[in-house]
């Protein structure tokens, strides 16, 4: 069948599974954006900022420190979260009492700011990050060759998408973010310290991003513009599944990234703007996305 | 109506002022609940009783005056903290959270303190949540979510139980279930504001009903007295 298209199965399965690992870092990055929507209301277009930052954080580590990649995979995350959580504080929580608009205007600026420091420090060209030895080579599936650090990043980020989406919907403290998130002022007149659970969600949200910049320092040189490049299909993602749908955006996520794949496949020429038509189509027959609930 | 102040008062309202934004809606409200009493508060639509609760529980936007919660001065406090000394709401609205099933709605408000019911005592006052465990919270009928609107608030150690309209628009067996859990409560030692729009199931319920009428309290009315005061009351009302 594959012959028939004058397609091997070998172009299509490896465009598949590039798909499925640009897929993992819409999904993590994507889901980080709508549980900070979900909460704070707050279109943070600093993620992909943030995301950048999550890779500076893991080159900086192992070349000022020597700290490797596996610490780095738990402190990057950790270290950008805290960051987050400073500009929550300082910045972003006296906003949530207006409109959107300026939430992401704020956050617009901080993007170009942390852009800019990077790149007046470390320039444009990029920075290369070892893939751990562990993880090098790859496996020989007979129909393509896999190397091994792409599966991990599949694996990673499936891993971390099930974890955040058992955490919110299934355990009490989720219980108390999907209470938030519908009615604030009742949740606090519980005795819940929902400032708290604000600054933490985001805190939690840009870690994710950290996280992904990490996973992709090895793959994609690590560049100032790496995060801007990619947030705008990561904002295209969230509008698809749904504004701040935890399970629409990671299904959106994968889901997007092997479509863009499978149209590198059959028609080279759109894959840089399939998801962009996708969108457009997804807001004319379904304004409040794939996952989302009708306004 | 602090010369009838008593040592064993529970909740003290003194020229309890409140706004919401520009809008100044409570003038001056005193009243007093006693440990272990069902109180109402009575009066028409927009008289100031819902954001009475409101500014007691601290949800007001801006409050000013004395609400003493035993020999706790709340009104510098958010609510919060409020929640935490042992004062807990139930919504006009019900506020039954609709990503939440049953029994997440019902476990949500934290333990603030021992002696809240056990969720065994809870099921056995309202048997129709127990059945429903499952379910979304908004997939329930009106009369189940306002049971669990009040189920939800009464394992937290809560001591005073702010209910707002809990039988607004439900069916007349409803009422009365509803009607028997308020005395069930008040057995188990809760203290009660109530506000209600339905007379006759305040009568039914309480021991002592304060009219509010623009942002004031104007009179206080014994449930014993209540037959000798029906046409004062009625004008109150307007019924």
């Amino acid at each position: 069948m594959f012959e028939l298209l004058g397609i091997s199965p070998q172009v299509l399965l490896g465009q598949l599974l590039l798909g499925l690992i640009n897929g993992s870092f819409y999904a993590v990055l994507s889901l980080g954006l709508a549980v900070i929507f979900g909460l704070l209301n707050i279109i943070n277009f600093a993620h992909g900022a943030l995301y950048m930052a999550g890779a500076f954080v893991a080159w900086m580590l192992l070349h000022y420190l020597g700290i490797g990649y596996w610490p780095s995979l738990i402190l990057a995350p950790l270290i950008v979260g805290a960051f987050g959580i400073l500009l929550e504080r300082t910045m972003l929580s006296r906003l949530y009492h207006l409109d959107h608009l300026y939430g992401l205007l704020l956050t617009f600026g901080l993007a170009l700011i942390i852009q800019g420091l990077f790149r007046n420090y470390y320039g444009v060209s990029g920075l290369p990050y070892r893939i751990p030895d562990i993880l090098s080579g790859g496996q020989n599936l007979g129909f393509m060759f896999l190397p091994n650090y792409r599966a991990w990043v599949v694996v990673a980020s499936v891993l971390v998408c099930f974890g955040t989406w058992f955490t919110i919907e299934k355990t009490r403290l989720g219980a108390y973010l999907r209470a938030a998130t519908e009615n604030p002022a009742l949740v606090s007149a519980f005795g819940i310290n929902v400032p708290l659970l604000v600054m933490l969600t985001y805190g939690f949200g840009v870690a994710l991003a950290g996280f992904a910049g990490v996973l992709a320092a090895p793959i994609y040189s690590v560049n100032p513009n790496m995060g801007a490049d990619l947030i705008i299909v990561v904002f295209a993602v969230v509008v698809i599944g749904g504004m701040g749908s935890i399970l629409g955006a990671i299904v959106t996520g994968y889901m997007l990234g092997i479509v863009e794949g499978l149209t590198r496949v059959f028609y080279p020429e759109g894959s840089a703007v399939v998801i962009f038509v996708i969108m457009a189509i997804v807001l004319l027959i379904k304004p409040e996305g794939l996952f989302g609930r009708a306004a | 109506m602090t010369e009838t102040a008593s040592k064993s008062a529970l909740l003290r309202v003194e020229r309890l002022n409140g706004w919401y934004g520009e809008s100044h809606v409570l003038h001056g409200v005193d009243f007093e609940v006693n440990t272990g009493e069902v109180v109402t508060l009575l009066g028409r639509n927009g008289a100031g009783k819902t954001s009475t609760l409101l500014a007691i529980m601290g949800m007001l936007p801006r409050r000013e005056g004395s609400v003493r919660f035993g020999d706790t001065e709340t009104i510098a406090m958010q609510s919060r903290q409020i929640a935490r000394l042992g004062i807990a709401i139930c919504p006009e609205e019900r506020g039954i959270f609709s990503s939440l099933n049953v029994d997440e709605n019902l476990m949500l408000p934290p333990r603030i303190a021992d002696g809240g019911l056990s969720v065994e005592r809870i099921f056995d006052l309202f048997p129709n949540l127990k059945e429903r465990r499952r379910s979304q919270g908004t997939k329930l009928s009106g009369g189940e979510q306002q049971m669990l609107a009040i189920a939800r608030i009464l394992r937290t150690g809560a001591k005073l139980l702010l209910l707002d309209e809990p039988t607004e628009g439900l069916a007349p067996v409803i009422v009365q279930h509803i009607g028997r859990t308020i005395k069930e409560l008040k057995k188990e030692g809760f203290t009660i504001v109530l506000v209600e729009q339905n007379f006759r199931f305040a009568a039914s319920v309480a021991d002592r009903h304060y009219v509010v009428e623009q942002g004031r309290v104007i009179d206080m009315i014994q449930n014993a007295d209540l037959d000798a005061n029906t046409d004062k009351l009625q004008a109150y009302l307007g019924v």
